[in-house]
């Protein structure tokens, strides 16, 4: 049910933008005011999850590390996989965030005959997420040729490296074949593997179909349906200048990839997709692992009023000399 | 706790890479203007619909193409009946368009093509400035 679920609600999303946007009395609400609010909440939301994030108190150091901790100093320490400076959390933030460094050590475990427990590496998700993040940051940097006039030079480079192989008019896109090829691989994997599928919830397979949806949209766009791409780009030139338009050759197919790219905007502050501000806040992985070399004060340690032994002796000093017994200070 | 500047200042430069084309479309004045075409004076009528053109003419000069290459036929009949030599620079270019940079390059250059037709093919520009 929640892989189906999660089809139906997609293709439901999908038909409604697309029978929506052949409607021309309901193509300004769909070219126009959807896009608008779902950009709101995307910027809203994921601000407001940031800044809860923010406020949430970090008294002390918590990261988990799979390395040498710096002590002694004959003892080697590991920089990157227990970083104890800045500079070091920055290396483990930056292999983390750009190359996925936790997934790259996944493993795996079965029982063999025996019984005995085999340990294995297992690097295909690895593989498969580091294909799918880098293609999606590439299709959306190329995005850029639609909504910034002139076309900045980084969506022309990367417009240029990712149809290198000048494979038929349109070019195709390299990372659009990596892209569906990733995704597909993430979703067979979540089906085949029983105990990935076992802990599967609606919101995995939405968002991979979601995601499967507005690939598979753009690239019929794009190769099949050929939408008029200077229409789209006018429709998006007079949305970023706050004074829409819309043009009239604008095709059914492009309403379903927008509605479906709306749809995922204003999903994303409210669903796991959110990992991608979250990473940067993750506690065990953003802060340093400090807590010997340095004294950590609890920030919001209340003033507790305390009666020290110096204090009790001073006030019961005449009464304990008195029964003899021994004191700290005569 | 004491990260909240860093957050915030990290937080502002996304919000501000993310809506960077409206402030850049914005201070440059762009509009919703698409590109302006100069259309050719000689002919009223293209090879076929202009809907068509607009969104397809790359598969209808891939045709053409592999016409041409593979059979050596160049007569291309036009739904009207109108028949048409299928060469890109003497029959689109030079009999209709004119110069690439004034009709093809307008387009591409909007929506960031660079079709790879002029790896081979001659602007008509630069045709009639040769044969001069």
């Amino acid at each position: 049910m929640k892989l189906y679920g999660a089809l139906i609600a997609v293709a439901a999303i999908s038909l409604a933008a697309g029978l929506a946007g052949s409607v021309g009395a309901l193509q300004p609400l769909l070219g126009i005011g959807v896009p608008y609010c779902a950009l709101a909440i995307l910027l809203v939301g994921l601000s407001w999850r940031v800044i809860r994030w923010s406020r949430s108190p970090v008294p002390f150091r918590i990261p988990t590390v799979c390395g040498q901790q710096i002590s002694l100093p004959w003892i080697k320490s590991s920089r990157l996989e227990s970083p104890h400076s800045t500079l070091g959390v920055i290396g483990r933030m930056g292999l983390e965030v750009l190359l996925f460094r936790s997934l790259f050590r996944n493993t795996r475990s079965r029982i063999d005959q025996g019984p005995r427990l085999i340990y294995g590496e297992a690097k295909w998700l690895w593989l498969g997420a580091m294909a799918f993040h880098w293609s999606l940051l590439v299709v959306v940097l190329r995005h850029l040729r639609f909504v910034v006039e002139p076309v900045p030079a980084v969506a022309l480079w990367l417009d240029g490296l990712d149809g290198f192989f000048h494979v038929g008019v349109p070019v195709l896109y390299v990372t659009d074949i990596v892209l569906i090829a990733a995704l597909l691989y993430l979703l067979v994997r979540r089906l085949r593997e029983p105990q990935v599928r076992f802990i599967s919830l609606f919101t995995d397979y939405f968002a991979l179909f979601l995601l499967l949806g507005i690939a598979l949209s753009g690239i019929w766009m794009r190769y099949f349906a050929r939408v008029d791409a200077v229409a789209v780009k006018q429709l998006a030139l007079s949305l970023t200048v706050f004074s829409p338009s819309l043009p009239k050759n604008l095709s059914a197919w492009f309403f379903v990839h927008l509605g479906l790219v709306c749809t995922l905007a204003a999903y994303l502050p409210f669903s796991k997709l959110m990992h991608m501000g979250g990473i940067f806040l993750s506690p065990t992985r953003n802060l340093a692992n400090n807590n010997r070399m340095k004294r950590h004060v609890n920030p919001w340690n209340y003033p507790v009023k305390v009666h020290t032994y110096e204090e009790w002796e001073d006030e019961f000093r005449e009464k304990i000399e008195a029964a003899g017994l021994p004191v700290e200070k005569h | 706790m004491r990260d909240r500047g860093l957050i915030y200042s990290a937080l502002a430069l996304f919000l501000g890479l993310v809506t960077f084309p409206a402030w850049h479309n914005l201070s440059a004045h762009v509009t919703g203007k698409g590109p302006e075409v100069r259309l050719p004076v000689n002919a009223k009528q293209c090879v076929a619909p202009v809907e068509y053109m607009r969104t397809s003419h790359m598969n209808l000069l891939i045709d053409w193409r592999e016409t041409v290459v593979r059979t050596g036929r160049r007569d291309f009949t036009a739904a009207g009946g109108k028949h048409y030599n299928m060469s890109l620079t003497p029959t689109c270019l030079e009999q209709c368009h004119g110069a690439r940079k004034d009709f093809c390059d307008r387009c591409h250059d909007y929506a960031a093509v660079s079709p790879p037709c002029w790896n081979c093919h001659q602007d008509a520009k630069a045709v009639l400035r040769s044969a001069k």
